[in-house]
């Protein structure tokens, strides 16, 4: 008896970001509002951080509230129906409840069901992580347009006696449509991990033991700096060479590089690592958005649009990384 | 190959000065980095990753947080080389 041949999906060969959107917080909070617990300055958190002031929501608003305003923003931009999105993509460390997903109920609200939602964890490259399977599902026909969100509400999660992350967080959606393309839009990813620095940065204490110990706090960010502020210029400087590289590219044809805005320091020591030309573009929504994790870079995109409309089309290096370790890096065409 | 603590200091007070831009004459023995010479934790890791390359040696990053003087730091140089 001849077995049938299973059919196998094939998708589009080349794909790109076709629009942006973008939510941030509803409260602009100065560095004067948070330097008290911290016993610290407005100049002491811009000279250390570049940050002058974070965008956080309002109690009443979720990152699922972001996440849906940035998400109709990418649809409307894209001109495309939310019934045509095949699948939803929620990079976020900052869910309500661990289950069910941030995507389920985005997708719900937006009129894309029923599109395959999931969340991705991982941190701020988180983001990039999910435009790597974007890309993948569009490529192998899994889904025509996937809709990829990052979002966080960091405030949440912010201790305001913390002097190692938490003055630094901001609240924020950003979102972008990835779909079938004419020519190639997204690079190779070049992606990984080190759990060897597992502890580097990430939540002070489990779940369960602050639940269990009643006098105890809830568990908020934290981080070491120093290990981290290594980790993310030299080691990240060489997996965006990597992604360079990969693309076919030089730092010299790039409009724009978009780094996850962990920190202003980051974002120089990197740019000048990587060599990039005084003619690129350098994203810093860092100094106005704080440190958004997962929602950084494609709300760094999305002010980098508005501001530089020109580049439109143009090569932009995007790179995410954090806690895990983990970090993955693109080179992608504006839309 | 091995340097005397003289040539390391140099060198090391030469970073310092690229980064900071804290004048090399201050960069002396005796003196801390972050009390005397007032360079916050994320300069030092510039300066320690420029020290690696320069001095040809590692530092790992449990070690940098011991290093507060400028003798912690021509002291673990010198010693690493040897």
């Amino acid at each position: 008896m001849t077995q049938p041949i299973l059919k196998q999906a094939v998708g589009s060969p080349f794909t790109r970001i076709i629009s942006v959107g973008a939510a941030r917080g509803d409260l602009v909070v100065p560095n004067d509002d948070i330097v008290g617990p911290i016993e610290s300055s407005d100049e002491w958190i811009r000279q250390r951080t570049g940050v002058i002031s974070r965008t956080r929501a309002s109690a009443s608003v979720s990152a699922a509230d972001l996440a849906t305003s940035a998400a109709n923003e990418a649809i409307e931009n894209a001109q495309i129906s939310a019934s045509e999105i095949g699948a939803v993509i929620i990079a976020t460390i900052s869910n309500d409840v661990l289950t069910p997903s941030m995507a389920a109920l985005v997708a719900e609200r937006i009129g894309a069901t029923p599109a395959a939602a999931y969340d991705v964890s991982a941190a701020c490259a988180g983001f990039c992580y999910a435009i790597a399977q974007a890309d993948a599902l569009v490529r192998a026909g899994a889904a025509k347009y996937v809709l990829v969100i990052g979002a966080e509400k960091l405030s949440d999660y912010a201790k305001p006696t913390d002097r190692t992350i938490s003055f630094l967080l901001g609240d924020g959606a950003g979102a972008v449509i990835v779909g079938p393309a004419d020519e190639p839009g997204i690079s190779p990813t070049i992606w990984g991990s080190d759990g060897g620095k597992w502890d580097a940065v990430g939540m002070d204490r489990p779940t369960r033991e602050a639940f269990e110990d009643r006098d105890g706090e809830f568990p908020t960010l934290r981080q070491d700096g120093q290990t981290v502020f290594r980790w993310a210029v030299w080691e990240m400087a060489k997996v965006a060479q990597q992604a360079l590289d990969a693309a076919g590219i030089t730092a010299a044809d790039l409009s724009a590089f978009i780094p996850h805005q962990a920190n202003m320091r980051i974002i120089n020591e990197f740019a000048k690592q990587l060599n990039v030309p005084e003619s690129v573009v350098i994203a810093r929504d860092i100094e106005t958005t704080g440190n958004t994790s997962a929602a950084s870079v494609p709300l760094a995109m999305h002010r980098v649009l508005a501001e530089n409309p020109e580049l439109s089309g143009g090569y932009a290096l995007i790179i995410g990384f954090g806690a895990g370790l983990v970090y993955a890096a693109q080179i992608v065409r504006l839309p | 190959m091995a340097q005397s603590k003289d040539e390391v200091l140099a060198g090391l007070a030469a970073l310092v000065n690229d980064e900071t831009g804290v004048p090399v004459e201050s960069v002396v023995f005796g003196k801390s980095f972050a009390d005397d010479l007032d360079i916050d934790s994320i300069s030092m890791m510039t300066i320690v990753v420029n020290a690696e390359e320069q001095f040809d040696v590692k530092i790992p990053d449990d070690k940098v947080s011991e290093l507060k003087t400028v003798d912690d730091a021509v002291n673990y140089i010198v010693s690493a080389q040897s």
